[in-house]
């Protein structure tokens, strides 16, 4: 942790010495970011991921077909023609006579919302909470970290079932609200650890020192400074909710119908794995490889942030 | 230590019944009437409906019923499922079952977890590194339905070694796979989390003492590295048990085992709230159960909390 | 005195009074990192005789730690890389061993001191445990047997209360007594040479004279070699016997203590003894050697001190000065004087 706090303070004087060529000071964002741009592993993922969501802006670039249309008569089951590229039958269609390409394509939206939405809330609610914990002590992080240990001990799958069990229409925002309801904590544990530590920098003291007001040493001076781990963790667990939406949706408690989901296509492949794999495979892999690509994005970030580890 | 036990043991009473009071008022939310659910599509006697709400403790408030729950809980008693067999002995049936999967589960995570994390960290950059990463990528990134069906697919289906579902759910043998399915996500993170913590272990000051004294190599890294790198993968471990315990109601929906939440997953279709809020009682009393004896496993790693 | 039953035929191998113990011939070190090739070491060469007692001056960078993990055979390789020169122990050149061969040196032939105790103790180990390591692993003690030695041990570095606080875990101590730990540790089989990194940089002012005192009288006792690393001139002044001055990976200057305080015979010395508060100079302004310590990663051409040097010339842009004897002013040598200046003599005598 000092690494990340030293290389946000500019070097001092750097630039007015006699040294011939001061190095330039960068921010660690920056620094990080110079660090993120040489790496294969978040070039790969964030192609992917820049795909996957031109697939939820605008699915119907990418297929012209209607991947709710079902023609049980003429497609039930038709194996892929793999030379037939984007076209309806690319890979195959489903038991209801759907084409599993458009689906495929069309399935992207629910899995990007759901993963950014839900990461988004549990860093605001969670992040708040827990630089509330952190900065205030006393017994405000006593009743926040008392919460957080009720709620910890919930686990997400267990209680996302039992809360989206209350909504009886269920669409991708109540998969949102169950799971921010239920994950928000853990970015409280994160973010608190973070902000004690910051807190007890001394240029946080000089900050006070120098009669700066609470919401700007805790905006301005400890947030920038205690949020890398936060962003880390975050960018980690992305892709473990869009893995538990398709897993709720894949129990039949998740998603429904007309929502397009690769976990209820998983399901629905479920009873027929033998005779058609194929309709098992693609929705299977590309929930996958959404869920690798935001991992692998996770992994690059946090190895650029934590200079630590290099 | 006996203190330290003790102080544990009272904080994890307000964490308990906070958890159990947010579990009530979650199930109660449920849609409908799960009395009225009992007749199906025909109208209720309304005489009938409530009698039978009488006698399920559904024809007061809120506030009384949870009162009512709170008080049955602390004696013990969880209530009847809609069908009149008690709760608890539905529990009872299901638990041994899951509590056996999880177990399983987790000793192949924590010995493949550990053995992988402790190679990766020590031979860095390496082949085998760069092999591990990927491989825990993989599975962390394959949900758990998906290697499930890949699982049962090449296991069962193909190689033809076990039968695709469980037929025994009491068998050890019969539960390997299963179990092995259960804890593949966990098993990656318990392996990067030892190799991060291994590779920074290994630079630390106390380690360059212990080469220094002139230890061999295996003490170096039994005694020294190691211990010390087991602590925060031993807080990951408190928490994972109870999520493994969760896990389990998708593998064992997969592959057919009688177990905690193949219960559940039945519970909440059926609108079975009392069954539902019986089983995660029991889930999070073996969660709370689960990190006290990870936080004893801590201390006992790290004098420092010990003394703290 | 307790004796290590192995430590009888140890007599043996004891050498000629004046004899180097160890000897470093031209040692380079380098490291590999992503920024370039950071040139270490640059070659050194030191020696020192059981009994005596060598500091190595430098500041941060200097290449005087480095050094000493080599010899010590704990440099994390890679990045860092020996890519020449001999260290010889009792004649030996240990570069060219086996790992089992060195790591049976370590700890029992050389055994090191470090900077900072507490990170350097293992935090989840008792201290009765870490010490007792030393019995068990190179004697085979058991464990009884290694926590009675661990107390005796302790008790001989001055820990009140040893036996009971050999159960005790690092934290439990303040920043003297984890000190005392270390130094035990390092005594614990009776080592030829200790190295100590720092000793005492980490400690209180008033902790530091008797830890220092401590390490003197116990090397006196055992008629140890010790070599003193260290970027402070006061420490150095009482105990050591001889300096040796390193500067971006070379050693610069080589004197026995007291005419190296005297009369210093080159540049960086003279100003690093000019950097000492001193109470006789009250009002005065406190002087500082001008610029920052060499990038090593690109050490200027020639004297690698010249850019900060208030009297280099243009010799001194271009060629690197050789470690010269140093001489009076009649020609005649002065024993264990040498200067890497080549205005050495101007420095000196002017």
């Amino acid at each position: 942790m000092p690494d990340l706090i030293e290389k946000n303070v500019p070097a001092q004087g750097a630039a007015g010495s006699a040294e011939p060529k001061p190095e330039k000071p960068r921010s660690l964002g920056l620094d990080a970011w110079h660090d993120l741009r040489k790496r294969p592993v978040f070039i790969i993922s964030a192609a992917l991921i820049v795909l996957l969501v031109a697939f939820a802006i605008a699915p119907s670039l990418f297929t012209s077909v209607d991947p709710r249309a079902g023609d049980l008569q003429h497609h039930y089951l038709t194996k892929p023609n793999y030379l037939h590229f984007f076209q309806a039958d690319w890979f195959g269609y489903d038991g209801q006579g759907r084409s599993i390409y458009a689906r495929m394509i069309y399935g992207a939206r629910a899995s990007v919302v759901v993963g950014i939405c839900v990461t988004a809330g549990v860093t605001v609610l969670g992040g708040l909470a827990g630089m509330a914990a952190g900065y205030y002590g006393g017994w405000v992080d006593t009743v926040i970290s008392r919460v957080t240990d009720m709620f910890f001990g919930i686990p997400l799958l267990l209680g996302a079932l039992v809360v989206l069990n209350a909504f009886t229409t269920r669409t991708v925002w109540s998969v949102v609200f169950a799971l921010v309801a239920l994950g928000w904590t853990q970015m409280t544990r994160v973010m608190r650890g973070s902000v004690i530590t910051v807190k007890q920098s001394d240029f946080v003291t000089a900050a006070r020192a120098l009669g700066a007001g609470t919401g700007r040493i805790m905006f301005k001076h400890i947030l920038p400074n205690a949020i890398a781990p936060v962003i880390v963790v975050a960018t980690i667990a992305l892709g473990g909710y869009i893995a538990t939406e398709a897993t709720l949706s894949f129990l039949g408690i998740g998603l429904q119908d007309p929502t397009i989901s690769w976990g209820i296509d998983i399901n629905s492949a479920q009873k027929v794995i033998r005779t058609a794999p194929f309709a098992l495979f693609f929705p299977a892999g590309m929930l996958s490889v959404t869920v690798l690509a935001f991992i692998m994005l996770g992994d690059a970030v946090r190895d650029a942030l934590d200079p630590k580890l290099r | 230590m006996g203190r330290f036990v003790a102080r544990r043991l009272l904080q994890m009473i307000p964490v308990f019944l906070g958890t159990v009071t947010i579990i009530f008022f979650m199930t109660r939310m449920l849609p409908g009437d799960p009395a009225a659910a009992m007749w199906g599509d025909k109208a209720a006697d309304p005489a009938q409906l409530a009698a039978f709400k009488h006698r399920m403790g559904l024809d007061v408030s809120t506030g009384q019923q949870y009162l009512d729950y709170m008080g049955n809980l602390l004696t013990g008693n969880f209530g009847e499922t809609m069908a009149g067999r008690k709760v608890i002995d539905v529990i009872g049936e299901a638990l041994p079952v899951t509590i056996r999967l999880a177990l399983l589960a987790f000793v192949f995570e924590v010995v493949v977890g550990v053995t992988i994390g402790l190679f990766s960290g020590l031979r860095r950059g390496k082949a085998f590194d760069k092999t591990a990463l990927v491989f825990t990528l993989l599975l962390i990134s394959i949900p758990v339905p998906v290697l499930g069906f890949i699982f049962q697919n090449v296991f069962a289906i193909q190689l033809k070694w076990i039968t695709p579902t469980v037929q025994d759910s009491m068998n050890l043998g019969q539960l390997m796979l299963p179990a092995i399915v259960l804890g593949s996500i966990s098993l990656a993170y318990v392996a990067r989390l030892t190799r991060t913590s291994i590779a920074e272990n290994i630079k630390s000051d106390y380690m360059r003492t212990a080469i220094a004294k002139g230890l061999p190599r295996r003490k170096v890294i039994g005694t020294h590295l190691l211990r010390n790198s087991m602590i925060p993968v031993v807080t990951f471990l408190g928490t994972d048990l109870g999520a493994l315990m969760g896990g389990a109601i998708v593998t064992e929906g997969i592959f057919n085992v009688k177990g905690v939440g193949n219960a559940l997953y039945h519970a909440i279709n059926l609108n079975e709230g009392a069954t539902v809020s019986g089983f995660v009682v029991v889930l999070v009393l073996v969660y709370l159960a689960a990190s006290l004896i990870v936080d004893l496993l801590y201390a006992v790693l790290d004098p420092r909390i010990r003394y703290a | 005195m307790t004796t290590a039953p192995e430590k009888t035929t140890a007599g043996q191998d004891r050498l000629v009074p004046g004899t180097p113990l160890l000897e470093v011939r031209d040692l380079h070190v380098e490291f590999k990192t992503r920024d370039g090739v950071a040139k270490a070491v640059n070659g050194v060469n030191y020696s020192v005789a059981a009994g005596e007692t060598l500091a190595v001056l430098g500041e941060s960078g200097s290449g005087k730690s480095v050094t000493a993990q080599t010899i010590m055979g704990i440099l994390d390789m890679p990045p860092g890389r020996v890519t020449a020169g001999e260290i010889l122990f009792r004649g030996q050149d240990m570069l060219k061993m086996s790992n089992e061969e060195r790591r049976k040196i370590r700890g029992r032939k050389i055994a090191m001191i470090f900077q900072d105790a507490l990170s350097s103790l293992n935090p989840v180990l008792s201290v009765g445990y870490q010490l007792g390591e030393m019995f068990r692993v190179h004697e085979g003690a058991s464990r009884k047997e290694a926590k009675a030695k661990a107390i005796e041990l302790m008790d001989r570095v001055r820990i009140p209360a040893a036996a009971q606080r050999v159960n005790d875990y690092p934290h439990q101590f303040s920043g003297g007594m984890r000190q005392r730990i270390m130094i035990a540790m390092a005594l614990a089989l009776e080592p030829d040479l200790i190295i100590a990194d720092e000793p005492t940089t980490a400690l209180d002012v008033t902790v530091q004279a008797q830890v220092m005192d401590l390490l003197a009288e116990l090397q006196a006792e055992y008629h140890m070699g010790l070599i003193l690393i260290t970027h402070d001139l006061g420490v150095v002044a009482d105990v050591a016997d001889k300096i040796a001055v390193m500067y971006a990976g070379r050693i610069v200057e080589t004197a026995p203590v007291h005419d190296l305080y005297a009369r210093p015979a080159h540049p960086y010395t003279k100003g690093l003894l000019r950097s000492i508060p001193r109470l006789d100079q009250k009002g005065e302004e406190l002087y500082a050697i001008k610029g920052l310590p060499p990038n090593l990663y690109k050490v200027p051409a020639g004297c690698a001190f010249n850019p900060r040097c208030d009297v280099a010339t243009d010799l001194c842009r271009t060629e690197i000065p050789a470690l010269h004897q140093v001489t009076d002013r009649d020609g005649a040598e002065l024993a264990g004087r040498k200067s890497a200046c080549h205005l050495w003599k101007e420095t000196l005598h002017g």
